[in-house]
């Protein structure tokens, strides 16, 4: 049941992407999204697309993989699809039952669908070529000019290392208790989805006192090792940007930016 | 003049149980005193104090009574507490507790990273430090795919970066089979042996126990045998009360001079059983 649970997609390589300082792979993801969410019209999809194509091809990485971030999200874009495709009034092409498409509908629909592909295809580019280390190195070192508001840059990151530490732990937890209570006459495959849910119940609570002793015993181990928080913690990966981090990133600002302008501009 | 690295002075260790509110005490009175590059076994069974006391020895745990030096920092100053969880590092029982990180090198930084040294030092430490375990081919990996005594040599590794001169084993091979145990066990003697590292070893294995220079055995919070291996372990039947069993081999000869066999009463190892009869 747990084994087809992936955790972070990363997928190892050596390539200029991967090389790439993990807070310039975020930024430029938050431009990839923002231009995204400003595009209004068919065209600018293609640089978009062709943005994918090439990141996709310099880092490697299999056509496949990158589709396949799409699976989890197929029911969400479908949803969308439908909902566009029969909700919006316009010139009618035909009628399903009481329902109606419009030539208006079925563009939105495309385009709305087309929107949300692209906004898991470019995202899983960034998981896919930035190890979760990486990544959290890069979300800790983008926050932290927050922290003098108060936002506690430092200890979100230790979380999220944390749990990406113990996902796996908890996983194979959770099997052992499941195989147990199985062998003992537990029934966690048939019945609706509500008995099921409620067979749930002796597997989670054992889970979750065992993920409290788990996090007691980590706590006091991190102690033991001198841990007190982020200051004065050094790293043993600094972070550093090149003049190669800066030329991407000034180049791809730039490309984003004249996809932003297609809203304005009309060729 | 001896050095002496960690030091109990009539320390007593009280806590309040959760269901009655009982005041409890899992340690009373101990005096104890841990020499520089010893290697001194806790023996003692479930409830006989002995995590309770490891855990005071790096200023986990605070004594309610007494004080614990550790290289003659006293663990109550709150300015030192950094200074002495450095020097005098801890390995607890669960591998899978103590490991912060996903890949194995970034988990054997961790300590220094905490104490901030700078970045190229914490590799040369992370270096030596898997090195001395002999698990670099591993650096890369990530922790949750090794087995179980991996594991617990990675978390030795994690100490080893602080560079402490005293590490305080807290059952570390309670949760490993046994090629684990013997890797772990192997890992120590080294520590001991070739690194010169003070050791405590908290345990209730005897065949571990033979292995350290000196042994305690607790019961109810008091030290009850103290000797080397062969003084503790020639009171078989006293240990036994304990609740404890003695070596194997040494309950062979045992059984044997019961049965009227003329044999010595401190044999510890099976070749030297062997050798005798």
């Amino acid at each position: 049941m747990f084994k087809d649970i992936t955790i972070g997609q990363y997928f190892p390589g050596e390539s200029l992407v991967h090389k790439l300082d993990p807070r310039i792979k975020i930024l430029v993801i938050i431009f990839f999204i923002v231009s995204l969410f400003f595009v209004d019209s068919f065209y600018p999809y293609i640089f978009i697309l062709l943005f994918i194509v090439v990141i996709s091809k310099v880092a490697k990485i299999p056509v496949s993989l990158v589709l396949k971030g799409i699976k989890p999200l197929r029911f969400i874009i479908i949803i969308t699809f439908i909902i566009n495709v029969f909700m919006t009034k316009g010139e009618i092409l035909f009628d399903i039952g009481p329902l109606t498409v419009t030539k208006e509908g079925l563009s939105t629909a495309i385009f709305m669908a087309l929107r949300l592909v692209f906004l898991v295809l470019g995202t899983s580019l960034l998981t896919l070529t930035t190890s979760p280390i990486a990544l959290t190195d890069g979300i800790e070192k983008l926050l932290s000019p927050f922290k003098k508001i108060g936002l506690p840059a430092h200890e979100l990151a230790m979380m999220m290392t944390i749990a990406l530490r113990f996902i796996p732990t908890l996983l194979e937890e959770a099997d052992k208790i499941m195989k147990a209570q199985m062998a003992r006459g537990a029934d966690f495959e048939s019945g609706n989805i509500i008995n099921r849910a409620k067979n749930l119940v002796p597997l989670l609570v054992p889970l979750f006192i065992n993920a409290f002793r788990r996090a007691d015993e980590l706590a006091t181990a991190m102690e033991a090792r001198c841990y007190r928080g982020g200051e004065h913690r050094t790293r043993l990966n600094e972070l550093k940007l090149d003049t190669k981090d800066m030329v991407v990133f000034v180049s791809v600002i730039i490309y984003f930016g004249l996809i932003i302008s297609t809203r304005y501009i009309k060729i | 003049m001896k050095d002496i690295m960690i030091k109990l002075e009539n320390v007593t260790y009280e806590y309040k149980s959760y269901i009655d509110e009982e005041v409890l005490t899992a340690v009373k009175n101990v005096n104890l005193e841990v020499e520089k590059g010893e290697f001194l076994a806790i023996l003692g069974h479930n409830g006989s104090g002995k995590s309770t006391m490891a855990k005071m020895m790096n200023g986990l745990n605070m004594p309610t009574n007494g004080e614990v030096y550790v290289m003659g920092m006293n663990t109550k100053d709150e300015e030192k507490i950094w200074d002495i969880r450095a020097k005098a590092g801890m390995v607890f029982q669960n591998p899978d507790n103590q490991l912060v990180a996903t890949i194995v090198e970034e988990d054997v930084a961790f300590g220094p990273e905490n104490l901030g040294i700078p970045p190229t030092e914490i590799r040369q430490r992370v270096d030596e430090a898997l090195e001395i375990v002999e698990m670099s081919q591993y650096k890369k990996h990530a922790p949750h795919l090794l087995s179980g005594g991996q594991k617990q040599r990675i978390a030795i590794a994690g100490i080893l970066a602080m560079k402490p001169d005293c590490i305080i084993f807290d059952e570390p091979t309670a949760m490993l089979d046994p090629n684990g145990r013997l890797e772990v066990m192997n890992t120590i003697k080294k520590l001991n042996k070739e690194e010169g590292k003070t050791i405590v070893l908290i345990t209730h294995y005897m065949d571990e126990a033979v292995e350290a220079d000196r042994i305690i055995v607790l019961s109810e919070g008091e030290i009850s045998i103290e000797g080397t291996p062969r003084e503790v372990f020639r009171h078989v039947e006293k240990v036994k009360k304990l609740g404890l069993d003695v070596p194997q081999v040494t309950e062979l000869a045992y059984e044997l001079r019961k049965e009227g066999i003329d044999i010595r009463d401190d044999v510890l190892s099976v070749e030297e059983l062997v050798e005798l009869l």
